[in-house]
């Protein structure tokens, strides 16, 4: 008992003294002088505690409508139409000018009467009203709905004599009298445990709530004892500022190229089709250039071209000095120079074997990039327009095939995947050219995750000017976060929902 | 990507060796080629584009039997001279001055071999033919021709004859403008006086390519035993293959090839010639890129698998094969008959330092800032709405439009992030509030200085959205930035209408304006039909860089 009493909270000790074995909630509201909500947590703690057990059972009540407030004050209106024909008999028009009815009313109050025959009607040239004796005796008491009017509201409908229910029928049937409500009601019973705890003297045991600045100035709390609380008790959500998921997987990749030696890419969005394309040996009639799968900017349209674009011209239209005989045909300048959003960050890729070619770097060298490309789609559960490419190249005079499937292993290695597989594939910028899956084995199957290979001659030796073998990947990065949180839809990567962003689990990689 | 429907009875037969369903599988997609449907009847397969001569199904099984082992090497074949001649007017220079033809003969044909060809045909023209630009295919029954052939441009009105799929006869200009085929193609010869036109001896239109062929002479039925084969275009060299890859599929039909002359304005020149042409392999170059120990009885085995033959360091390609660019293209095929699945893994022991983009690392560091400050951080899309960006910002500025955007709702490039975070609260009104998020990316205007015209700076966007939400708030993010970065700034008032008057600032550095603060107007939030205030900074991440790097 005494550890129950220790462990009462301020809103419980100012509610225990005024429990009774069996009270309703809403007494106990009016009894306690605390707001509602403040009784209903203290009762909530003192059930958990099995002080005592809330029933709650559905209560039909009835309030004043709009009319009834106005009848409840001034009467029913019969008894005001009455009342005008205590003195005089009245026609039609009179009785609506005296008692300001309109003709519905009066006619209902018409009706009502002389039902009761309480009024009288003669057929004269016009009509006319007068009271009976009946009438007369009817205005000195209060009906049963006038009574019922004048109860206390809310009433509730259980409590209802049968006298008064009837009236109550009989007002319900009028306009706008009386409304029905139908609310809980909750009752307390106290337990075995409650019983006894109404007989203590709670109010002895000096219990502090909080420590405070005060008690420990003073050093007041030495003689105090805390209350208990329930720790098991579930408390509300906080919610804390956070990096979006999707930020988080990116950096844990980029992290992993760091660790492996790689250094950062970074290149434009908007690109020329010289990077995007030209540079990349992509034929300027391939299907790939179509306008549906690439965004094309207004305006500016063009873009400029660096002074030795014309190395890429005659790579394309006939091999120039790499030893290949070219793609033949035209190539256009103009067509070259058309800015679009980069479809792969591959071009961010041409644009670093450039700077190599400027002596920027040296070799063997290294380089990542994790970002955004866009695909002229519309976007459904399994496409984006905008999505991220973890793209990769390798420039060393001594790589070969076996170390493109080396780093792609060990980089899907770190990002959980077992196990990683190549399978023959075609880009025009790579040769040979592959496709790279993993597998996932809490799934236990393979997954297309993106394209790899070693750039062809054309372009390497075309923008490092000597043939290097450069390692090449272009990997897709949606599929993995997205199974990771167990999404079906990619979309939901981007949609920004806040109950998500506030609640998802942390990207634990 | 395009597909070919094999038959898989014809093709069992032509490979000459039958197969399990998981060998097929796991061969087919190994060969270089995707296994799109296997059933009893019938087997489809993707194609890479690179392989228009596994269009059809001779070309396919043909090369897949030598991939198994049941052939090996050059397949052979025998072309025979017809005497004939085609001649090429000089006046077609313009218009479509090229093309490559042949005869066959002794074709069998029945409804399946009709299908194949015209599946052939077909697929020829929407891949190595562009769609019929570079490439367009006629096939017409020889024993309606009288020979020799013309080929000439004429004024497209004095070409008249009845097209295929029509009921009489009309000129040209008219099949452009009714014949559903006319329409679908006619762009191709737009802009062009006369067209291009194939005649007979007796002057009998056989067809206007690249449009359509003439209903009399231009369409082969099971009575047809001996064709005349024409591609027409605009680089012989093209043309002369596309020929090769379809006069090699009849031959594997069983039909007798036989070449033609063609009389060109400057010389003469003969077609088809399937005779292999040689490229030199360098067996290190080949081990080199690979990382393989092969030699040379082995380099010799792997062409043979992949349909080369190999002689004397020389890898004989087939005259059908169109992606024999350079001697690595080799490498690939030699690879792929290694089997892909063959190279194993090695991380090579190359020392080079990491090195994380600057500006990157800073962004970073920002973003993790203001998450610090309790903030989510939202993704969006950099791709947006026009009308997002400025009308209901209540601002009138150009945004940098996309040419083609598929969706209406996403039709430009964004030139600022406040605007995309008003777009995310309005998306969660239902949620918890306050509401404070933030997000950095990249936003583009235009500049003359740029090489695409086009200056893209990352941008910080912050929003706060709540009931207690004012000025001073955003102010003290402002100044929680760039005091931990140690930077000196001045606050001046301004006008900018999304935001309310006298309650709009903007943040200088060194004199340059690098941010703007204040509270969003109720005019913009109606527009976004948001029901709570929203203050908000936009801060210039790229300027600041730019200063912490002086």
């Amino acid at each position: 008992m005494q550890n129950l009493i220790s462990s009462l909270h301020p809103l419980e000790r100012k509610v225990v003294p005024i429990l009774k074995d069996r009270i309703l909630f809403a007494d106990l509201v009016k009894k306690s002088n605390m707001k509602e909500v403040e009784v209903m947590r203290a009762i909530q703690w003192l059930s958990n505690k099995k002080v005592l057990s809330i029933k709650e059972d559905i209560q039909d009540l009835v309030d004043l409508d709009k009319n009834g407030a106005l009848y409840a004050l001034k009467g029913l209106p019969e008894k005001r139409f009455l009342k005008v024909l205590i003195d005089e008999s009245l026609t039609m028009e009179e009785l609506m000018a005296k008692t300001k009815f309109s003709k519905d009313e009066v006619n209902v109050c018409i009706g009502a009467l002389k039902s009761k025959a309480a009024i009288d009607v003669k057929k004269a040239k016009e009509i006319i009203f007068s009271i009976t004796k009946q009438g007369k005796n009817l205005l000195k008491k209060d009906t049963p709905e006038e009574k019922f009017l004048k109860k206390d509201f809310p009433v509730d409908v259980q409590t209802l004599g049968p006298e008064e229910k009837l009236a109550l029928n009989n007002l319900l049937k009028r306009k706008e009298i009386l409304k029905k409500i139908v609310t809980k009601k909750k009752t307390i019973n106290l337990t075995k445990l409650g019983k006894d705890l109404i007989k203590e003297d709670i109010s002895k045991t000096d219990v502090a709530d909080r420590l405070t600045p005060e008690m420990l100035k003073e050093g007041s709390w030495k003689k105090k004892d805390f209350r208990a609380y329930d720790v098991s008790i579930n408390v509300p959500k906080i919610y804390g500022g956070r990096r979006h998921f999707v930020n988080k997987a990116v950096d844990y990749m980029k992290r992993i190229w760091l660790d492996m030696g790689f250094t950062e890419m970074t290149g434009t969005i908007v690109q020329t089709g010289f990077w995007n394309l030209d540079t990349l040996f992509v034929p300027q009639d391939h299907p790939a250039r179509a306008m549906q799968d690439t965004f094309y900017i207004k305006e500016p349209k063009h873009g400029k071209l660096p002074k030795w674009f014309e190395r890429v011209k005659k790579v394309h239209e006939n091999g120039g000095d790499t030893g290949s005989d070219g793609w033949g045909g035209k190539w256009s300048k103009e067509e070259a120079s058309e800015n679009m959003l980069r479809t792969h960050t591959t071009g961010v890729s041409a644009m670093f074997l450039d700077k190599i070619r400027n002596g920027e770097y040296n070799l063997p060298a290294k380089f990542f990039s994790v970002n955004k490309v866009f695909r002229n789609e519309a976007p459904d559960w399994k496409h984006l327009f905008e999505f991220n490419q973890v793209e990769g190249i390798v420039v060393d005079p001594d790589a070969n095939l076996k170390h493109l499937k080396g780093y792609l292993k060990e980089f899907f290695g770190k990002m959980g995947f077992t196990d990683v597989r190549m399978r023959p594939a075609h880009f025009p910028y790579t040769e040979p050219s592959v496709e790279v899956d993993v597998y996932n084995p809490k799934k236990k199957q393979w997954i297309e995750l993106g394209g790899a290979g070693i750039f062809r001659p054309e372009v390497t030796k075309t923008l490092i000017g000597k043939e290097v073998p450069v390692l090449a990947w272009g990997l897709g990065m949606e599929r993995i976060i997205v199974d990771y949180f167990g999404f079906k839809d990619l979309r939901d990567l981007y949609n920004n929902r806040l109950d998500l962003l506030r609640n998802m689990k942390e990207w634990m990689k | 990507m395009p597909t070919i429907t094999l038959n898989r009875k014809v093709f069992e037969r032509i490979v000459g060796k039958k197969l399990s369903d998981n060998k097929l599988k796991d061969r087919i997609s190994m060969l270089g080629t995707d296994l799109e449907e296997l059933g009893k009847e019938e087997i489809i397969v993707e194609v890479f584009p690179n392989r228009p001569d596994l269009l059809s199904e001779q070309g396919f099984s043909r090369a897949f039997s030598t991939f198994i082992g049941a052939k090996r090497g050059l397949s052979k074949f025998n072309v025979y001279d017809s005497k004939q001649k085609v001649i090429i007017d000089k006046n077609l220079k313009d218009v479509r001055p090229y093309t490559a033809c042949a005869i066959a003969r002794n074709l069998k044909l029945d409804d399946e071999k009709i299908r194949e060809i015209i599946q052939v045909q077909e697929k020829l023209h929407i891949t190595y033919g562009r769609n019929r630009k570079k490439v367009a295919i006629g096939i017409y029954p020889l024993e309606k021709i009288k020979l020799p052939i013309t080929f000439k441009a004429e004024d497209p009105k004095q070409i008249v004859f009845q097209p295929l799929e029509w009921k009489k006869e009309i000129n040209a200009l008219e099949i452009l403008e009714k014949h559903p085929i006319g329409q679908k193609y006619g762009h191709l010869l737009d802009a062009k006086t006369k067209f291009p036109v194939f005649r007979d001896a007796n002057g009998k239109v056989l067809s206007v390519p690249p449009i359509i062929n003439s209903h009399d002479v231009g369409k082969i039925t099971e009575k047809t035993k001996e064709v005349f084969i024409e591609c027409s275009g605009f680089d012989f060299d093209v043309l002369h293959k596309a020929l090769n890859m379809i006069v090699t599929t009849l031959h594997d039909m069983g039909a007798r090839i036989e070449s033609m002359t063609l009389d060109y304005p400057d010389k003469k020149r003969i077609t088809p010639i399937l005779e292999p042409r040689k490229i030199r392999v360098d067996l290190n170059y080949v081990n080199k890129y690979l990382g393989t120990d092969i030699d040379e009885k082995g380099l010799k085995k792997y062409l043979e698998m992949m349909g080369f033959g190999y002689e004397n360091k020389q890898a004989l390609i087939p005259s059908y094969r169109a992606d024999v660019l350079h001697q690595i293209d080799l490498v690939e095929d030699v690879a792929i008959a290694y089997g892909y699945e063959n190279f194993e893994e090695v991380i090579p022991n190359v020392a080079t330092i990491g090195q994380q983009d600057g500006f990157e690392s800073f962004k970073t560091k920002i973003s993790e800032m203001i998450a610090g400050l309790g903030f989510l951080e939202t993704s969006t899309y950099l791709v947006t709405n026009k009308e997002h960006q400025t009308k209901l910002m209540n601002l009138k500025y150009e945004t940098i439009e996309l040419a083609n955007s598929l969706s209406e709702e996403y039709d430009s490039l964004r030139f600022w992030m406040i605007p995309i975070l008003l777009d995310v609260l309005a998306s969660n009104k239902h949620q918890e509030y306050p509401q404070n998020l933030y997000e950095a990316g990249w936003v583009f205007t235009k500049d003359n200085k740029q090489e695409t015209g086009i200056l893209e700076q990352n941008r910080l966007g912050v929003v706060l959205c709540g009931p207690a939400v004012d000025y001073t708030k955003i102010r003290q993010v402002i100044d929680l930035i760039l005091n931990y970065l140690e930077i000196k700034y001045t606050v001046e008032s301004i006008e900018h209408d999304s935001f309310i008057k006298g309650r709009v600032a903007r943040v200088k550095v060194n004199e340059k304006g690098v941010a703007y603060i204040g509270e969003i107007s109720p005019r913009v939030l109606e527009n976004f039909c948001l029901e709570m205030p929203v203050a908000a900074l936009e801060l210039n991440l790229s300027e600041i860089y730019k200063t912490l790097s002086k």
